[in-house]
């Protein structure tokens, strides 16, 4: 029944490689999170304040992002643009991928974050003699920003896991540079073993992280 | 004239029902494991909520794993490690296997909060009104704390279901891979694209839509 011989020798000698490309796994997470949060931000005010063709725009946009599947975001920002001859280098499709996805689901989380916060405290402020721009900024964002903290953390893992959807495109991040090796060297099994424990392991400090800083962030 | 042979050929109706076929794939994988993986993570969630200690050391550690790790890593592990020990599952097989357990770990989490959202008083109450253990659990716990998690369980389908796709790694030709293997030959990316993702969204919208106006009328 098990006569399988594991060889991990040749996933040891090129573990250097794939903890480089952990590295550009969490460089191209943090970057989507980075501009999905941005975006994501933008559509939450518009869906919330506007009306007409942006209410429009921002809302298919969350609605398209959460109700398919990532990869197929990634295959549309790779294959679909192709077709106006716009071609995308494998790090820009899963970063544009990946953003589009944040975006939409971030959006909602913000959406849910402002409206918690009453509009009483708004009114509060301006009375106060804070102008619009204060009262955002040091009453209403503070609030939001300790509710939308763990969705944001969540999200922040999600991405992480997500962008091993670039091994679909091509690009050669952690997942990628991993079945590059294992078509290689044929030692599948034990090449994604380890790749396994390192997404284990970036994830946990990402949360670890993640905890310290609420913990530092939310004393009072 | 010699007519010239051709490789790409126009998409035509056929290939409407080869991708409405392939959509019907995907229902009928995402149903089984998210029927299955409901089942076995409520058991999980009753476990988790009942053995403290016992499942913070066990079983705990497990789910987590499964959630912490890429879901197409998982799936290429377990397809290259089922025949290690013996087993010989096609992709359909492994597909179905891995999405329930990955299902099954993230309704854990949620059939334990559905159990937690009930009052400890109220549970008191129906042991005292002569119900056994069992009779409490299936009469006052499962239509209450249901309640309260159905609509986070509708958000976890609805991720196995747009999960599913990453099973076209193993060859398994649901509504992505079909769209993909369309394109190769028609060379109209944004097209099938297009369509393969209208068949999600028609899918998961209106799903989504519905428990969201669930939770609505119910939070009155």
């Amino acid at each position: 029944m098990f006569d399988y011989n594991f060889h991990w020798r040749p996933v040891m000698k090129s573990l250097p490689d794939l903890i480089d490309a952990a590295f550009l796994t969490l460089q191209v997470a943090v970057l989507a999170m980075i501009i999905g949060i941005i975006i994501g931000l933008c559509l939450a005010l518009i869906r919330l304040h506007l009306k007409g063709p942006l209410y429009w725009f921002a809302s298919s946009w969350v609605e398209v992002a959460r109700n398919t599947p990532a990869l197929f975001q990634l295959f549309f920002f790779g294959f679909g643009l192709g077709a106006f001859g716009l071609h995308l280098s494998p790090y820009l499709i899963v970063l544009a991928g990946l953003s589009f996805n944040c975006a939409g689901y971030l959006a909602e989380n913000f959406r849910g974050g402002f409206q918690a916060i009453p509009d009483t405290q708004m009114r509060a402020s301006r009375t106060l003699g804070m102008t619009a721009w204060q009262a955002y900024t040091r009453v209403v964002i503070p609030q939001v920003f300790r509710i939308v903290y763990h969705p944001v953390t969540n999200q922040m893992v999600w991405a992480v896991l997500m962008s091993s959807l670039g091994m679909l495109v091509g690009f050669r991040e952690l997942s990628g540079e991993t079945q590059f090796f294992a078509s290689r060297t044929f030692r599948i099994f034990e090449y994604f073993a380890v790749t396994a424990v390192i997404y284990y392991v970036i994830v946990k400090l990402i949360l670890g992280a993640a905890r310290l800083l609420a913990a530092r962030l939310f004393r009072y | 004239m010699e007519p010239t042979l051709t490789f790409f050929s126009g998409f035509g109706i056929n290939d409407f029902w080869f991708l409405g076929e392939a959509a019907m794939r995907t229902m009928w994988i995402s149903i089984l494991s998210i029927t299955l993986g409901t089942l076995f993570g409520v058991l999980f969630g009753w476990i988790l909520y009942e053995g403290k200690l016992t499942a913070a050391l066990t079983v705990a550690p497990v789910l987590d794993v499964f959630r912490s790790v890429p879901l197409i890593i998982q799936l290429v592990l377990f397809y290259n490690f089922a025949p290690i020990v013996g087993l010989n599952l096609d992709a359909f097989a492994s597909g179905v296997a891995i999405l329930t357990i990955y299902a099954a770990a993230l309704v854990a989490n949620v059939a334990r909060g559905g159990i937690e959202a009930v009052d400890r008083s109220m549970r008191r109450a129906s042991r005292s009104l002569g119900m056994t253990y069992w009779q409490d659990l299936r009469y006052v716990v499962l239509p209450i704390g249901g309640r309260a998690v159905f609509p986070a369980w509708v958000g976890v389908a609805l991720g196995v279901m747009k999960d599913s796709a990453l099973v076209s790694v193993l060859g398994y030709v649901e509504l992505l891979k079909a769209s993909q293997i369309l394109i190769t030959r028609t060379q109209e990316p944004f097209l099938i694209l297009s369509i393969a993702g209208a068949f999600y969204f028609a899918l998961s919208f209106p799903i989504s839509r519905y428990a969201a106006s669930l939770e609505k009328r119910w939070a009155q």
